[in-house]
């Protein structure tokens, strides 16, 4: 076999994964812009809001950081609630290790640094769904997926930065975002223990919706995934 | 905002670092050593423990609508799961889910 065809495979898992990552450009324009428009309005320079969108790359961190900034909070606090924010990430990285542990070290710290809710979601349902994507492949469709979205969420933040002005509220674009993220898990909805899973994510994430900086998330995450786990455990002990 | 130029680029900063880090923890550590079994059967649900419950708030609290529930928002939620549930499409739920939006503010704007 030749380099080229063994190579095939792989490009083409790059570009599936460019086409499934494009439609996330609805919701990461808006939100981009707005994060500009924000973090100026906040009293950032352009150097610096910038430097927040490519250095943390992550919206729901970046802007429960900027709000606390305006309310003046310590610099401790700032950085603790941000990073309370992205622990959930934390589950994303361990969950992907099944599939692309095997990578090599450089490239797993390139998936680090791209892992945010958009390609997280859109790549671990196309890893579950074919379990014969080799590790190269899985790696080339991850940054697939990154590959429309990165750009525009730096290059939207520096529009907002200069131009100011968000995309208007009468648009509803914020609501791009919650039917975006339930398009993507609804398929994922495969066996009982999955539904019971995120009924239980829901419950306890609407019960703890008032405690700090997304710490309510990772109690109602950690639930739900026991839950799933205890549920599919019961499921095989019946049918055996 | 009262903070020195030094004190934003140690928050980006160690923002950055510290998001990296989290993102980076097990993938990086782990590697391909074998996990209990226990803990994949718990991290196989990973992708349905975290988005529901970060959605769910802002289905029920919309932050455009200043935190009152709006049922077209909520109609619109609820489309998007049943069309993706049914199709197993994510593109169809997407659409589903923006048409009884834009739909549903078309004809109260119109009532």
């Amino acid at each position: 076999m030749t380099v080229s065809t063994a190579k095939r495979p792989a490009k083409s898992a790059y570009w599936a994964g460019v086409r499934d990552g494009t439609p996330f450009l609805l919701m990461a324009v808006p939100f981009a812009t707005l994060f500009g428009v924000i973090a100026t309005d906040a009293g950032l320079t352009l150097a610096q809001a910038m430097g927040f969108t490519i250095l943390v790359i992550a919206g729901a961190a970046q802007f429960a950081a900027i709000q606390l900034m305006v309310e003046n909070a310590s610099i401790a606090f700032v950085l603790l609630a941000a990073l309370a924010v992205n622990l959930r990430m934390a589950m994303y990285s361990a969950s992907l290790v099944p599939y692309l542990g095997a990578a090599p070290l450089w490239k797993r710290a390139c998936v680090a640094y791209l892992n945010f809710d958009q390609t997280y979601i859109t790549s671990i349902a196309r890893y579950e769904a074919r379990p014969e994507m080799s590790v190269a492949e899985r790696v080339q469709y991850f940054f697939g997926v990154a590959t429309p979205i990165t750009p525009f969420w730096f290059g939207m933040t520096f529009v907002g930065i200069v131009a100011g002005q968000a995309i208007p509220d009468a648009w509803a674009l914020d609501f791009i975002m919650p039917i975006m993220f339930l398009a993507m898990v609804a398929p994922m909805m495969k066996s009982l223990a999955h539904v019971a899973a995120a009924a239980v994510s829901v419950s306890v994430g609407i019960a703890l919706v008032n405690m700090p900086a997304g710490t309510g998330l990772l109690i109602a995450a950690g639930a739900a995934m026991l839950t799933g786990a205890l549920v599919e455990i019961w499921q095989e002990r019946r049918t055996s | 905002m009262t903070y020195t130029a030094a004190e934003i680029w140690t928050i980006i900063i160690v923002m950055g670092i510290g998001t990296f880090l989290i993102r980076f923890s097990f993938l990086g550590l782990i590697g391909d050593r074998p996990m209990p079994p226990f803990v994949l059967r718990l991290l196989r649900y990973t992708p349905v423990a975290v988005l529901p419950g970060m959605v769910a708030p802002l289905v029920i609290w919309p932050a455009a609508t200043g935190g009152i529930f709006d049922p077209v928002r909520a109609s619109a939620a609820i489309a998007t799961v049943l069309v993706g549930i049914w199709t197993r499409n994510v593109l169809w739920a997407i659409f589903g889910g923006a048409v009884t939006l834009y739909g549903l503010m078309g004809v109260t704007a119109l009532l």
